[in-house]
């Protein structure tokens, strides 16, 4: 669920690798370069005449492959699209932790492809809710409807911005600051907020720009993504470091989750700590740090 | 499954392992050709792995060659299912 704190949901969602669905080396490998999910893709990275290659390849590392510590995600073809729904038929019945569907523009469009999944995971006799779907928002249209798509089923516990699908259907002109899906990016956090729910941000292309990777990943992280996708193994560790507490945050979140418990049994809910008022909001912010530092609670 | 015509899949990449599949006439038996990088550790292996997962798809006259390039079973088992397939006409839509 969208409101789930790191530890109940297994995993963090820092940074998302995507795997060209048809390159064995990479698939074998992507969960040893440190990224907290990996998006096994068989939409953009995969050629037109190498769809079915793709499908069957996937298929056995799935059923044989341990990419265990990462959440696994399979992003499928449009239903729009000839290889959609057998991506469906092959995909739904090995049940990775989440699909992630493509241009989802509409909640009628979802419920559609929602029902599909239903309609296999009958067949195969297995539960509604274990896999996860991640919509994908791509387009204006998407992005005019995302509250929506964002709350209409409890098994969309995330949703992205597919950055270069968005700037393309928007008609922008390429640019690196992304002021042309600003808008976007804020609409589509708004509704994941509101949904509470994940959020992720569209990839960053230019591979061999660091530092830009680190501008765009801390602007986008103060905007209250989630996480964000990336499509090289050099990105993950970047991804990573912006998203993980600073020594400063962490020992900063002990001090205030200290002061609450002891406030607490003294029945106080507002109080100080280093001179700043503490109350609700901010002990929430203080346990997120400490999720995402790994900090058990019951050991402070 | 009936084989219709010839087919291939995989790449020469690091990994990979590229099969090409031609259907020969009944009775002709299977002739499998095989190179691998890692053929001395590994050949017989691989030999007997795609044997038995042609006799799973039910493929008795075929001719297979094999370019391995240190690709893991399930790769080569992903990649003998798609030239089967492919050879058999099975579309990917």
């Amino acid at each position: 669920m969208g409101n789930m704190s790191q530890h109940e949901r297994k995993f963090k969602r820092r940074s998302m690798l995507y795997i060209p669905g048809n390159n064995p080396g990479m698939l074998q490998q992507g969960a040893v370069y440190g990224a907290d999910g990996v998006l096994l893709d068989l939409e953009d990275a995969v050629a037109l005449n190498q769809k079915d290659a793709a499908r069957i390849l996937v298929r056995h590392m799935l059923q044989n492959l341990d990419y265990s510590g990462c959440e696994v995600t399979v992003r499928i073809n449009h239903l729009d699209t000839p290889f959609g729904r057998k991506d469906l038929e092959e995909m739904v019945p090995l049940q990775p932790d989440a699909l992630r569907l493509p241009k989802v523009e509409t909640v009628e469009s979802l419920q559609e492809t929602l029902k599909i999944i239903e309609q296999i995971e009958d067949e195969h006799g297995l539960p509604h809710d274990q896999m996860k779907v991640h919509a994908m928002i791509e387009t204006a249209l998407g992005v005019q409807n995302v509250y929506e798509i964002a709350g209409c089923s409890p098994r969309i516990d995330a949703i992205s911005i597919g950055g270069q699908d968005l700037a393309a259907d928007m008609q922008l002109v390429k640019s690196n600051d992304g002021i042309g899906i600003d808008y976007a990016r804020k609409q589509i956090v708004m509704a994941a907020k509101a949904r509470r729910i994940d959020v992720f941000d569209t990839v960053y292309v230019d591979v061999d720009d660091e530092e830009g990777l680190r501008d765009v990943t801390e602007y986008i992280k103060k905007l209250g993504f989630t996480g964000k996708a990336v499509i090289n193994p050099r990105q993950v560790e970047i991804v990573n470091s912006v998203f993980t507490p600073t020594e400063a945050e962490i020992r900063k979140a002990v001090r205030v989750y200290k002061a609450f418990e002891r406030n607490k049994k003294e029945g106080i809910g507002v109080f100080a700590v280093d001179g700043k008022m503490v109350d609700a909001p901010v002990v929430q912010r203080a346990i997120r740090v400490l999720e995402m530092a790994d900090i058990e609670l019951d050991t402070l | 499954m009936i084989l219709k015509e010839k087919a291939q899949a995989g790449t020469f990449e690091s990994s990979d392992i590229l099969i090409m599949v031609e259907p020969l006439e009944a009775g002709a038996g299977r002739k499998i050709e095989l190179k691998s990088i890692v053929m001395q550790q590994y050949g017989d292996d691989i030999l007997q792995q795609l044997h038995r997962e042609l006799d799973a798809l039910g493929v008795q006259d075929v001719r297979i060659i094999a370019n391995d390039k240190g690709a893991l079973a399930l790769t080569i088992s992903a990649r003998l299912e798609t030239a089967i397939k492919r050879s058999a006409g099975i579309k990917a839509s």
